[in-house]
């Protein structure tokens, strides 16, 4: 494949350190590029993208209220991880996770980070995701974020920051796995010549956290799943299949005499761990939610009597609000008495007045999030939003300032895409998966997310992003 | 194993073979159609009468020619029991439990779906009849072959045995009865040859052909009526369905031979039992198709009862007590 001069565009590419040299983790790579016969790499992609189709490697959304199904688009050209970079990545992100468990149980707790006046009590009891059911109580083995990912970007200035934390079921696990599958299928030469990082073990290590915070010796474990319509649920399904448990919609369990169970031909079984990719709120309709119709009523009970454990410890959302993210360098200081390793984004607070004032006077360089939105919604893009946009977003702000926070636009790494026959360049995010049981697990890489669209920053798969294989060299 | 995923697995193998039995069905009967002499030819009439669908059918097209015929039992989303509906059907089902199926059982009802429908929109029912219901065969033969060779065989593979053997039953008796749509003009006769085509026509339909000719030679309707409700060799004819079923549900609850612990195992045990004793005479004296009514009507019974006994939950866990006991 002939590879023409490159363009950066003044961003960070991930892959060339110039217009024709790539960096030292993709010599390799770029020179195997170059041997292949023109078209080969267009031949891959469409088998690729076949077998995506095949193994029914999809996501849920809705067009016009009619359910779709498209497959999760993916480039295959990957994101490739320097050994070194990697190592420091991987001690800031069990830092970080660490820290935020310790808060999450002092919140719920002692709250001895709000008697030492270091995050205002208003920014903690006002947010959406705290749970005042969890007052006094302590989850299993002291842990509450069983299962985080931690967004992170690369910025013009070549190094990572956070932009966002995920302790809320977050999902694309399934995809860093299938893809690694497809990848090793399509490039076996790479795989074979570069010492890449394996991923099967995820499972395994998700595995091991929950019988790690199960109340009893050989638990029986499920997956708690909003059911076949939900846009993750090819992960949900592929993740249980992945770990031999049961893959499980509300419906199947009854809370009942003190304990869960799930309906069988053979009667009905306890349940002792879940692993539910379902909401806090919707968890249980008599305690939480009453409209829900996708928990188990009574469920929180059950919890609560440390007869069922549940990952994520419902309340844990606490540390993934926007507004936290802000607070959370001074939260690693407070437990750890260490600077963070792996620095936030330049945050500023619109519940803070000097910060709400830069904010407004500032939005055109600004990218402005709602606290607890997710998926790339409730933003505003100041540099590419309209004059309209930006002054209907200003009233948002001021009627409800303890809800948005503000960033510069940083610039996001590029890695390059195939575009047609060309290699351009396409901006990228990165999410690492972190498991939280016995030890801290950092899965090797994660899912690299890619705004396919020339120019887009918006890598979310439900607004035109894919993904790409992300390679840690060992 | 679950009973949401029980009545998955049950009802995506009755869809892949009601799909199976809708494609073999319409082929023979297209092609039984062509045979026909001036005047009696584009009988379509009987192809979904004997669905039982006439009513929506009429509501949807009216006068049914050979297009809509082929769209009614084709493609069209709005009949369940479409060849489309049915694979669309057992496609969802499965997709809700896959985690219970091998990756090839999957990835092949999956990619299936998408192509036939795909040959849908192209329009190949219409050009290339046969080849297009040869592919459908094949999507479920290949299925079933899948679930035989990758499936344990344990309480899954029963309750997908358990669904294709009911279906299958099910689709021998409307084989059947379709002779009973077929208007005989009055000056044709028992035996003639027009007469001996249509009951032709139904041992294809049944895949039954080569099997009945090396049990019975002659095509005799009669005997035609033995072999595909009363024999125990032939995998289509009802009773050997019956059999088959049994033994599934049995294996399914554990329970001994020639006694019942729910009631599905007790009509189902009580039908089979019949098939076992009857002979063919007694079947054409009460008339062959008010038999097939009584035991279409037995067959639905005992899909209750199935639903009620295994996919249904009655008891609250307060009874739990009585279950651990029995796990012990």
């Amino acid at each position: 494949m002939n590879l023409g001069a490159y363009k950066l565009d003044g961003f960070f590419d991930e892959m060339y350190s110039s217009q024709i040299e790539a960096r030292p983790e993709y010599k390799f790579y770029k020179r195997n590029l170059e041997n292949l016969p023109e078209g080969e790499i267009q031949r891959r992609k469409h088998l690729v993208e076949r077998s995506l189709l095949t193994m029914g490697i999809t996501f849920n959304f809705y067009k016009d209220e009619v359910h779709s199904e498209a497959i999760f688009p993916f480039d295959i050209v990957p994101r490739i991880i320097g050994s070194d970079e990697w190592k420091l990545l991987e001690k800031g992100l069990k830092q970080r996770v660490f820290a935020e468990n310790l808060f999450i149980q002092d919140i719920y707790n002692e709250k001895k980070i709000i008697k030492d006046k270091v995050i205002p009590p208003e920014v903690i009891f006002s947010s959406r995701a705290y749970l005042p059911q969890m007052e006094g109580f302590t989850p299993p083995k002291k842990i509450w974020n069983h299962i985080n990912g931690t967004d992170l970007i690369r910025h013009t200035d070549g190094n990572y920051y956070v932009l966002e934390d995920n302790l809320r079921c977050p999902s694309g696990v399934s995809y860093v796995l299938e893809n690694r599958e497809n990848m090793k299928r399509t490039f076996p030469e790479m795989f074979e010549a570069l010492n890449v990082c394996p991923v099967y073990e995820y499972p395994t290590r998700l595995l091991d956290m929950l019988h790690y915070i199960s109340h009893t010796d050989s638990p029986r474990i499920g997956l708690l799943t909003p059911g076949a319509y939900n846009s993750a649920y090819y992960e949900h399904s592929f993740l249980a299949n992945q770990m031999g448990i049961d893959l499980l919609v509300g419906s199947d369990m009854v809370a009942d005499n003190g304990a869960v169970w799930i309906k069988t031909t053979n009667g009905y079984k306890q349940v002792d761990v879940l692993y539910r990719r379902i909401d806090d709120n919707f968890l249980d309709p008599l305690y939480l939610n009453p409209e829900s119709l996708l928990g188990v009523p009574g469920l929180l009970r059950v919890y609560k009597n440390e007869k069922i454990s549940l990952a994520n410890a419902p309340g844990t959302g606490i540390a993934d609000d926007k507004v936290i993210y802000a607070y959370i360098p001074k939260i690693i200081k407070y437990y750890l008495g260490e600077e963070p390793l792996i620095p936030n984004v330049p945050t500023y607070v619109c519940s803070e007045q000097k910060d709400l004032g830069y904010v407004l006077s500032n939005l055109d360089t600004l990218v402005v999030k709602a606290a607890n939105e997710a998926g790339g919604y409730g933003m505003l893009v100041g540099p590419h939003a309209t004059e309209k946009e930006k002054l209907e977003f200003k009233e948002k702000i001021r009627a409800n300032p303890r809800n948005y926070i503000a960033q510069p636009t940083m610039g996001l790494s590029r890695v390059p895409t195939l575009s047609g026959n060309e290699l351009e360049g396409r901006h990228v995010d990165l999410r690492p998966y972190i498991v939280y049981g016995k030890d801290i697990y950092v899965l090797p890489g994660g899912l690299t997310r890619v705004a396919l669209k020339k120019g887009s920053l918006v890598v979310n798969s439900s607004q035109g992003g894919g993904s790409k294989d992300t390679w840690v060299i060992a | 194993m679950l009973t949401r995923v029980a009545d998955s697995i049950f009802w995506m193998n009755r869809y892949i073979e009601r799909m199976e039995n809708n494609a073999r069905f319409i082929d023979v009967n297209l092609s039984l159609s062509m045979d026909l002499p001036q005047g009696m030819q584009e009988q379509w009439e009987p192809l979904v009468q004997v669905t039982g669908e006439y009513e929506l059918f009429e509501e949807l097209y009216g006068e049914p020619n050979r297009e809509n015929v082929l769209r009614f039992l084709g493609s069209d989303l709005k009949n369940s029991n479409s060849i489309l509906s049915c694979l669309y059907s057992a496609r969802e089902n499965a997709r809700g439990v896959r985690e219970n199926l091998s990756t090839e059982l999957w990835e092949h009802i999956n990619s299936s779906y998408i192509n036939i429908r795909e040959e849908f929109e192209k329009g190949e029912i219409f050009q290339n009849a046969a080849g297009f219901f040869k592919k459908i065969k094949t999507v479920s033969q290949l299925f079933i072959g899948m679930v035989h060779s990758t499936l344990s065989k344990t309480e899954g593979w029963h309750f997908a045995n358990l669904g294709r053997m009911m279906e299958r039953a099910d689709n021998t008796t409307r084989i059947l009865d379709l002779k009973y749509f077929y208007l005989l003009p009055s000056s044709q006769e028992v035996g003639s040859p027009l007469d001996l085509l249509e009951w032709h026509a139904i041992l294809k339909s049944a895949s039954a052909y080569e099997m009945y000719r090396k049990s019975y030679g002659k095509i005799q309707s009669r005997e035609i009526v033995e072999f595909l409700i009363l024999d125990r060799y032939f995998p289509r004819a009802i009773r050997f369905c019956l059999i088959e079923a049994e033994n599934s549900i049995y294996a399914i609850t554990g329970t001994a031979n020639r006694t019942y612990s729910n009631t599905a195992e007790k009509k189902l045990g009580a039908l089979r039992s019949e098939l076992d004793y009857l002979s063919v005479a007694e079947i054409i004296q009460f008339g062959l198709h008010e038999y097939i009514d009584a035991l279409q009507s037995k067959l639905n019974d005992i899909s209750a009862e199935i639903r009620e006994n295994f996919f249904l939950q009655k008891e609250s866990p307060a009874s739990i007590e009585q279950w651990r006991n029995k796990e012990e």
